[in-house]
């Protein structure tokens, strides 16, 4: 009965697909409606097939729910090359314009990309990442399977065509213009779906676990998947100019729209890259080092505190702008305070390491995750410095923002997904340990010395550029034009290129590392026990 | 008294209050007595079921 449903839905929404291609009024959405007919109908066969066939129902409450779980660590794989290769691409256009090819004018060139690899690293890479590793975690620590059945595999599925078709828009031109929310608004009405779906399969996994305590590492997800729900839809607030093409017009204006923004912005790296990557912290953690958390009572302080203070951030990215005072001190004063909580947390996730220090030496993985650990305390510590307005007048605008970032989301999140994908692998598979330590060793030294390359690179450039904008003469006139500074940029942006080269060479050799896990693993090797030397 | 200022008026006293008090709550409950043995026994949950879920048997205790 049910698919008779599914059918009928499917063949209105290839329909309306197809007459959207007809009338499309832009290039984004006339291929998003065939992307999306296509989709539609190919499902429509495909459950027609099936239809009426004798139900085989197997009983599987006793087991995990780990296929969707393997899927999403190939996908988070897959994806974060795919974003570290359009971030070197990227890199390497600002040192060399050269790459903006004049044949791809308006597709290929750096305007187009930026957002395409934002969104790849952030949201395809970093988001399943989240949702592969909170399937896993809720279950573990509920002790019972996914709640919805299929419904884990919609999120799954659903979340890769949202990827799909804001990737796609933004080389076509379809986006809204705002930072990490640049997907139009029939992207942002498919995510909300999704995430609603997402929300549903945690809590119901949760409301039905066996364990009588809620585990810390679920508070965060839980955290994460809510607030992302409440930020996008408050940011994503437009009204569709046609529903046939994809420009719409968003209700908040002038200040408010951009407080707002910057509202979402920093609340997404908050509760997207922190809360979330502190649940997989929190659980990966202690199982690589195989001991609980360090203070289970500072986990609780740090999960209020930290929710608690940043969600008042965000005016930080509004300094010297049309935005009250108040507003932006408040945001200011936040942000330093919020120095605490995260500092709070990196130590319980380094000291969960305490008597067992050795592992350091032994275990390259739990290596990643230590040093992962270790940039967000710098990241968490650089962060709240550049808030204060004093030091915003320097490094705003500058390289010094996107080497911050990039700390952060290379040494932190990229770290700890590392990580937890060398985790993952073995278990779920069911294999015996990692095709080779060596190469997780490799890994771990080609990424540190790449984003120590990146950051100290963004570093320099950023204060130089911000020391020059300033710099007057005895007049008061400025001493350089903008194409002096980005003159004088050109050796750091070659070297942060390769610092790109250097992570995304790490990347490779982690995908093959897994994917001869997978095949080869239970093989030779040198098996844990065997220390590899820490260098 | 416009909706803007009633607002502003009740987040910057009782809803700030609120929280506020929230927060210290949180703080004074996780210390409260015969919490460390508690705590001790919930951050052992990660190692206690990696393979299976937990049978209907061994429920809530």
């Amino acid at each position: 009965m049910s698919n008779y449903i599914k059918l009928i839905a499917l063949g209105l929404v290839a329909l309306f697909a197809a007459i959207g291609t007809n009338y499309a009024r832009d290039l984004a959405y006339q291929v998003h409606a065939i992307l999306v007919m296509l989709i539609a109908g190919g499902l429509f066969i495909w459950t027609l097939r099936n239809t009426d066939e004798p139900d085989i129902l197997v009983d599987r409450s006793a087991e995990y729910m780990d296929d969707v779980i393997r899927y999403g660590v190939i996908a988070t794989a897959f994806w974060g090359v795919v974003g570290f290769l359009a971030g070197t691409f990227i890199a390497f256009q600002l040192a060399f314009p050269e790459l903006n090819f004049e044949w791809a004018q308006g597709y290929l060139n750096f305007g187009r990309l930026r957002p395409l690899h934002t969104s790849a690293v952030i949201f395809a890479f970093g988001g399943n990442a989240l949702i592969a590793t909170s399937f896993y975690v809720v279950q573990r620590t509920s002790a019972a399977r996914l709640w919805g059945g299929n419904l884990a595999w919609f999120v799954f599925w659903g979340y890769q065509l949202f990827i799909v078709l804001a990737a796609t828009g933004y080389v076509l031109g379809g986006t809204q213009s705002k930072e990490y929310a640049e997907p139009e608004w029939y992207v942002d009405l498919w995510l909300t779906v999704v995430w609603v779906a997402y929300l549903a399969v945690y809590l119901g996994t949760i409301i039905k676990r066996k364990e009588p305590h809620i585990y810390v590492a679920n508070w965060f997800y839980l955290a994460f998947i809510v607030t992302v729900a409440m930020l996008h839809l408050i940011n994503n607030m437009t009204i569709p100019v046609s529903i046939w093409g994809s420009k719409s017009v968003i209700v908040w204006s002038g200040v408010q729209d951009a407080m707002i923004q910057w509202w979402y912005g920093h609340n997404a790296v908050g509760f997207f890259l922190t809360a979330g990557f502190l649940g997989m912290m929190y659980y990966f953690i202690p199982k690589q080092a195989e001991r609980p958390v360090f203070s289970y009572k500072l986990s609780i302080i740090h999960f209020w505190a930290l929710i608690f203070l940043y969600i008042w951030a965000g005016p930080h990215h509004l300094h010297y702008t049309a935005l009250p005072d108040w507003a932006s001190t408040l945001g200011m004063v936040f942000s330093i305070v919020l120095w605490m909580p995260s500092w709070g947390g990196m130590i319980n996730g380094l000291m969960t390491l305490s008597g067992a220090w050795d592992k350091l030496r032994t275990d390259p993985v739990i290596r990643m995750m230590v040093i992962s650990v270790g940039f967000y305390g710098m990241s968490t510590f650089e962060g709240p410095m550049m808030s204060i307005r004093a030091v915003n007048s320097l490094s705003h605008y500058t390289d010094w923002t996107i080497g911050h970032v990039h700390s952060g989301a290379l040494g932190w999140n990229g770290m700890i997904t590392f990580g937890a994908l060398y985790y993952l692998v073995p278990v779920l598979w069911k294999r015996d340990r990692l095709y080779s330590l060596q190469m997780v060793s490799w890994h771990f030294w080609l990424a540190t010395i790449g984003i120590v390359l990146y950051a100290a690179s963004m570093w320099v450039t950023g204060i130089m550029e911000g020391l020059m904008w300033r710099e007057v003469d005895a007049n008061g006139f400025l001493v350089n034009s903008f194409a002096d500074t980005v003159a004088a940029k050109f050796p750091m942006y070659v070297v942060r290129a390769l610092g790109g080269v250097m992570f995304l060479a790490g990347a490779v050799v982690m995908c093959y590392n897994l994917w001869m896990t997978v095949r080869k693993a239970p093989a030779k090797e040198a098996s844990l026990t065997v220390a590899v030397p820490a260098e | 008294m416009e909706f803007y200022t009633i607002l502003r008026q009740f987040a910057d006293s009782w809803m700030l209050l609120l929280l506020f008090g929230f927060f210290v709550g949180i703080v004074i409950w996780v210390f409260r007595p015969g919490a460390s043995k508690e705590y001790k026994d919930t951050a052992n949950i990660p190692f206690r079921h990696p393979d299976k879920p937990a049978a209907v048997k061994e429920a809530r205790k």
